[in-house]
């Protein structure tokens, strides 16, 4: 505590002569006026922000509000805060948008599985596109699940019980096979996939590809378990999070039933070279530690009436983006005609991520 | 108000007077807690990063250790209880150290939750009217309502009730009385939501039952009062404060009684579970045998399990239970299998499998343990200087002396006099 308060106390001009005492009682009474109940917290950030400008912006935001109570000026003033630290910080000129959900548009994905391949370029324009960090470890919103192809043997169709449990096949003292030798081994469909694939090519012959993402639920699980309504579901369907007002309690995280959401552990790094300077406020700008994060269908893009990077990356067409309300929209098209399901549909969340096949 | 302020001091004074012994035991707690402080500002300066949670398993020891100190805390009302519905003389003469061990659990639940969290410093964005509360939808919300009013409702009766005992007055029923009732309520109430906080979320079929509720408080009643003996067998040794064999025998009943029904909701589960052995069952299966070849925590839930079955069953024999070296030891097992139960056969595999079917082991780092131990040395020190106050209080060595300015540990007749308050803790006994 003693060395912020010199800090204060040398801003001042004061006769050498007052007793030092005084002084830095006087100081004292300043500055708990000044940071209210925040002494303890705004003593660090103190510490750790000498600079001025720095420190007087990180105060600044501590103090705003919930990204949707503030008034228009308070956002303007909020967004060009961090274009002037982002600007600072990544040495390129950064814009934070704030461009609110289109009247008349909500926002839906269609994923074709047959068609995936598994190459996980989506994965990587992604990280490319959201500014996530990218070291230890890079933080993707977008996972590939690698899904077996698991096989049956004729040998197994009559071994009731695993080798070893006393039960011989054939053996007629074992009144029938209770459950079939293949339950015991990967077949057919195997559910438990893994997201951790290291193929020479894709797609690999004994498997096929299921990639998930935010599923932009309009019932969202996350959005209910929030104690503090930093996430919360916008007009035009996306679930989004202010990342100034999440506490990190990880609620979210927990309650998601499609493993969607990524928490900053650390303190993100982001090399200046690889950032992108289009941002949008509840998007893809800059993140901090403690808060979550996820896909926000690139909402940064989409509500400028482009897609999704994902979608413009893939290079076998598989995924499909458009406005759910537009009867001739892509994505409404899919629903109307292709065959289509949604991820854990019996959690009754309604995501607006469908999955289909031709 | 001058006999509140110096109550205040005098109850201040006591605590942080005694024996050399005392002063060792806070020097070692104090320092151990230091390293909370040190773990606290590596958090506030570099995050979550030093602990070994990740985005698969994303909740740890910390939660752990609240979900286990939420049961502690509410398990104070298995003396109030008793001490003021059933009007258990034995019990009632202690009462304070019961609520003394909840304020002290629900204050290390609280740290644990800062530690928990991601963002400490953002803490007012919870604070209703400056920030968003999100309630009723947040069961978070629920459990941050009954946990301060339970610290709120457990402050104000012990302090109340040791202050009447000061000033050697009878406690004013009309006031008192609803305070206790609801307060007993108000017990369940903090386990039973916080069951609900981790229920009810589908994504997590272990969690995801009904049982949950009735289980967190029939293990809370087993661990809690196991706790609350064990300080009663200390501070009967070390104190001038009579603790009653009644009051001690009662207590291991209820901690038999809640031992048995966790063990049997615990075999019910498994029961349901693993018989028709669907992928909702993966977690239980993994924490009990295993599952591709990741068996960490497989070692831990046997140990609680054979812990709470010993102890179970060498306390349904008098022999044991009225034998108060014995029932040290088998409440040291209760307490640490129950402290297993929650933390490495609850919370941690609920994360494993992820939702999507992800098998990954979680072991709390370095730092989180040394954390955990810090706040637990905290909770320690707190709980020891609040009982060594209220002891104080009790056994009459501290009282209100009508003389301003004296020494109040003099051997004073008090300015109220009163049979309440002549400073033996059998006495209250005969009110009723």
């Amino acid at each position: 505590m003693s060395e912020e308060k010199k800090e204060i106390a040398n801003n001042i001009p004061v006769p050498a002569s007052l007793k030092q005492g005084e002084e830095e009682n006087k100081n004292r009474r300043d500055f708990l006026k000044d940071m209210g109940a925040a002494a303890l917290v705004g003593a660090a950030a103190l510490l750790t922000n000498s600079d001025d400008i720095e420190a007087k912006s990180t105060w600044a935001e501590w103090f705003q509000k919930n990204y949707r109570l503030m008034s228009d000026e308070e956002k303007k003033e909020a967004i060009a805060r961090l274009e002037q630290r982002y600007s600072e910080e990544y040495g390129k000129n950064v814009t934070v948008d704030n461009v609110p959900a289109m009247k008349g548009v909500l926002f839906g994905y269609a994923l074709n599985i047959q068609k995936c391949i598994g190459c996980r370029r989506c994965v990587h324009a992604c990280v490319k596109e959201n500014n996530q960090s990218r070291n230890n470890p890079e933080i993707q919103w977008i996972r590939v699940i690698r899904m077996e192809k698991g096989n049956f043997s004729l040998e197994d169709t009559d071994k009731g019980y695993p080798a070893g449990s006393g039960y011989k096949s054939g053996d007629n003292t074992s009144y029938g096979v209770q459950v079939g030798g293949n339950a015991y081994k990967d077949s057919g469909v195997v559910l438990e996939g893994q997201h951790y694939y290291q193929p020479e090519n894709v797609p690999e012959k004994d498997a096929f590809y299921f990639p998930i993402q935010c599923m932009q639920c309009e019932k969202p699980p996350c959005v209910k378990v929030c104690p503090v309504r930093a996430t919360y579901r916008d007009p035009d369907g996306i679930v989004v999070i202010d990342y100034n007002w999440c506490i990190g309690c990880r609620m979210c995280q927990s309650a998601c039933p499609y493993w969607a959401r990524r928490f900053n552990w650390g303190d993100p790094n982001l090399p200046k070279e690889e950032m992108n300077p289009n941002t949008h406020y509840l998007g893809n700008r800059p993140r901090v530690r403690g808060v979550m994060e996820k896909c926000t269908f690139c909402l940064q893009r989409t509500r400028k009436g482009r897609y999704t990077s994902c979608v413009e990356v893939c290079p076998v067409g598989a995924r499909k983006f458009g406005n759910l309300l537009d009867p001739e929209s892509e994505v409404r098209k899919i629903l109307d005609k292709k065959k289509v399901f949604r991820l854990k549909a019996d959690l009754n969340t309604y995501p607006k991520f469908f999955y289909f096949i031709d | 108000m001058f006999p509140k302020i110096k109550f205040a001091i005098d109850f201040f004074i006591c605590c942080w007077k005694g024996s050399a012994k005392y002063y060792a035991w806070l020097a070692f707690l104090g320092a151990l807690s230091l390293i909370f402080f040190f773990g606290l500002y590596q958090q506030l300066t570099h995050g979550l990063i030093f602990t070994n949670m990740n985005d698969q398993v994303s909740w740890g020891l910390y939660e752990s250790n609240f979900i286990f100190l939420v049961g502690v805390a509410a398990a104070a009302v298995t003396v109030v209880f008793p001490a003021y519905v059933y009007h258990h003389k034995q019990l009632k003469s202690i009462v304070i150290i019961g609520e003394m061990v909840a304020i002290t659990a629900v204050n290390m639940v609280m740290l644990f939750i800062l530690m928990h969290m991601g963002r400490v410093d953002r803490l007012w964005h919870l604070i209703p009217v400056i920030g968003i509360f999100n309630f009723p939808n947040s069961m978070l919300t629920w459990d941050v309502i009954v946990l301060n009013g339970y610290l709120g409702l457990n402050v104000v009766c012990a302090f109340y009730y040791l202050y009447k005992k000061y000033t050697g007055q009878h406690p004013n029923d009309k006031f008192y009385s609803p305070l206790v009732y609801i307060s007993i309520v108000w017990a369940l109430s903090i386990h039973t939501v916080t069951a609900f906080l981790i229920n009810t979320m589908p994504p997590r079929p272990m969690w995801f039952h009904s049982m949950m509720p009735i289980k967190f408080i029939s293990t809370a009643f087993a661990s809690g009062p196991s706790l609350i003996i064990i300080a009663f067998l200390v501070i009967k040794r070390t104190t001038a404060l009579k603790v009653e064999d009644e009051a001690i025998e009662l207590l291991s009943q209820i901690v038999t009684w809640c031992l048995g029904l966790a063990l049997f909701l615990a075999m019910s589960e498994i029961v349901t579970e693993l018989y028709p052995s669907t992928e909702h069952s993966f977690s239980l299966k993994y924490l009990l045998f295993g599952k591709h070849g990741l068996s960490g925590l497989v070692p831990w839930i046997w140990t609680s399990f054979t812990l709470n079955i010993i102890a179970f069953l060498l306390l349904l024999n008098p022999k044991f239970r009225k034998n108060h070296k014995r029932l040290l030891i088998i409440c040291i097992m209760v307490f640490i299998g129950v402290w297993i139960d929650k933390g490495m056969g609850l919370v941690v595999p609920g994360f494993i499998p992820t939702p999507i079917g992800e098998f990954a082991e979680y072991t709390p780092s370095l730092f989180e343990v040394m954390n955990s131990i810090g706040i637990w040395a905290f909770g320690l020190m707190m709980f020891t200087m609040l009982a060594k106050g209220g002891i104080g209080v009790l056994t009459g060595e501290i009282k209100y002396s009508c003389e301003p300015g004296q020494g109040s540990r003099r051997n004073k007749e008090p300015l109220v006099c009163h049979p309440f308050c002549s400073g033996h803790p059998g006495s209250t006994g005969k009110e009723k």
